[in-house]
């Protein structure tokens, strides 16, 4: 690995890291992008309605297109986990593959699927559990399905399952869907495969090999070939902490300019304190955090020197 | 080894992966499946990297078919190692380079 010097590191490749680099290229930043999962957690969408310029895109394609144009910028991304960092005069950022300098970074790491947390959860993925709708549905053609959770990412899972599945259970543990987009609630509604039960928890998973069967909290067991959890995600703040950023509600805090409480550093996306978790908005602002990157940067060189 | 991903597929799989004297990393994948795509470039390293003592191959769930239902497949990615035509790890999901290296590691 490099010991050169980079104007700036991004943290994360979702839209959020994926949009700064893109505006990083374009103000000639010497720029290095480290990301584990290419188009983060919105590559596992269904389908994406409502991303400005596409009526309909597959969290997929839409992961595809950012990809290829970062590369085509020539954006240096890496795969390797960014382990820590730390602020002494610069940024020093340890990789698994090494040790690299920035002057500024931008922290899009995103968060991460929250699991249920129930015994036996890890040993039952993939023989029947899974947390990627978009992975797994076509798996289980003329099977009984199950979606744990009541948000938007719960109820496309179900639609995109009810494609495959002869019967689709939405299991949530409030009595009505949270804050739903209408669109998505009245296909719902519209399709017999799809049936909500409202008011429940899973409290445990019933199978050999594979799994077979939930154990609900307020009825008998529902037999089920694939359980799909949609529950909501926690925020990777890590490395933010080790960097003495501060948090807000657990999600690092930001203000208009993306500036975080350590100058120079930077965040965007899902991980910060955003009033709208959203692909778009994402962007907005890994958008907003490279612009303000530049800036800091460019004030560097137009000081004085001593 | 010329260290490329080898593509797998129900007419080579006895060949390719069960009679291999290196061990095998084998991806069941599909085309549907993101987190797939995203693993790809982390194969490709793989491959040069571990070149002279371990075979990468990728298997798509729709040109290998038996395979995947012989070996329970039924989420997607599915990361298999074989020893002398055995499975003796299985890796479910998206892994970061780094976590394959030390379950590779362990293995080899």
């Amino acid at each position: 690995m490099n010991k050169e010097l980079y104007d700036l590191i991004i943290i994360g490749a979702g839209p959020a890291g994926m949009t700064a680099g893109i505006y990083a290229a374009r103000y000639r930043l010497r720029a290095l992008l480290f990301g584990e999962m290419v188009g983060g957690m919105a590559a596992f969408a269904h389908k994406i309605c409502n991303f400005p310029g596409f009526d309909s895109i597959s969290g997929m394609e839409l992961a595809q297109k950012l990809s290829e144009q970062v590369s085509a910028l020539g954006v240096e991304v890496k795969a390797d986990r960014v382990i820590a960092i730390a602020k002494n005069d610069l940024f020093e950022v340890r990789t698994s593959g090494g040790t690299c300098y920035s002057r500024a970074v931008i922290l899009a790491t995103g968060s991460e699927r929250k699991k249920l947390n129930l015994d036996n959860e890890d040993s039952f993925l993939g023989r029947g559990l899974s947390y990627c709708a978009t992975c797994d549905a076509p798996f289980y053609r003329n099977k009984i399905a199950g979606v744990v959770g009541g948000s938007d990412a719960a109820l496309t899972a179900a639609l995109l399952l009810s494609e495959f599945a002869s019967k689709v259970h939405i299991i949530y543990r409030k009595d009505s869907f949270f804050r739903p987009k209408p669109a998505w609630v009245e296909q719902v509604n519209a399709n017999n495969k799809i049936e909500p039960i409202f008011n429940t928890n899973v409290t445990s998973f019933i199978g050999d090999e594979m799994l077979e069967a939930v154990q609900l909290n307020n009825r008998d067991e529902l037999k089920l070939d694939g359980l799909f959890i949609e529950i909501g995600s926690v925020p990777n703040t890590e490395l933010a902490v080790g960097l003495n950023v501060v948090l807000e509600n657990d999600h690092i805090k930001t203000d208009a300019e993306q500036k975080t409480n350590i100058p120079k550093a930077f965040a965007a996306g899902d991980v910060t304190t955003t009033p709208f978790r959203q692909i778009v908005v994402a962007a907005g602002q890994g958008a907003v955090a490279a612009h303000s990157a530049y800036r800091s940067i460019q004030e560097d060189y137009d000081r004085p020197s001593h | 080894m010329d260290g490329s991903v080898i593509h797998v597929t129900d007419d080579n799989f006895d060949e390719t992966v069960l009679k291999s004297e290196m061990p095998v990393l084998l991806d069941f994948s599909a085309e549907w499946c993101a987190p797939c795509k995203m693993l790809a470039p982390i194969l490709k390293d793989l491959a040069a990297e571990y070149q002279d003592r371990m075979i990468v191959a990728h298997g798509d769930t729709d040109d290998c078919p038996r395979a995947a239902t012989g070996y329970r497949i039924t989420a997607v990615p599915t990361l298999i190692i074989f020893k002398n035509g055995e499975e003796v790890e299985r890796l479910i999901g998206l892994r970061s380079k780094q976590a394959l290296e030390s379950a590779i590691d362990a293995i080899i």
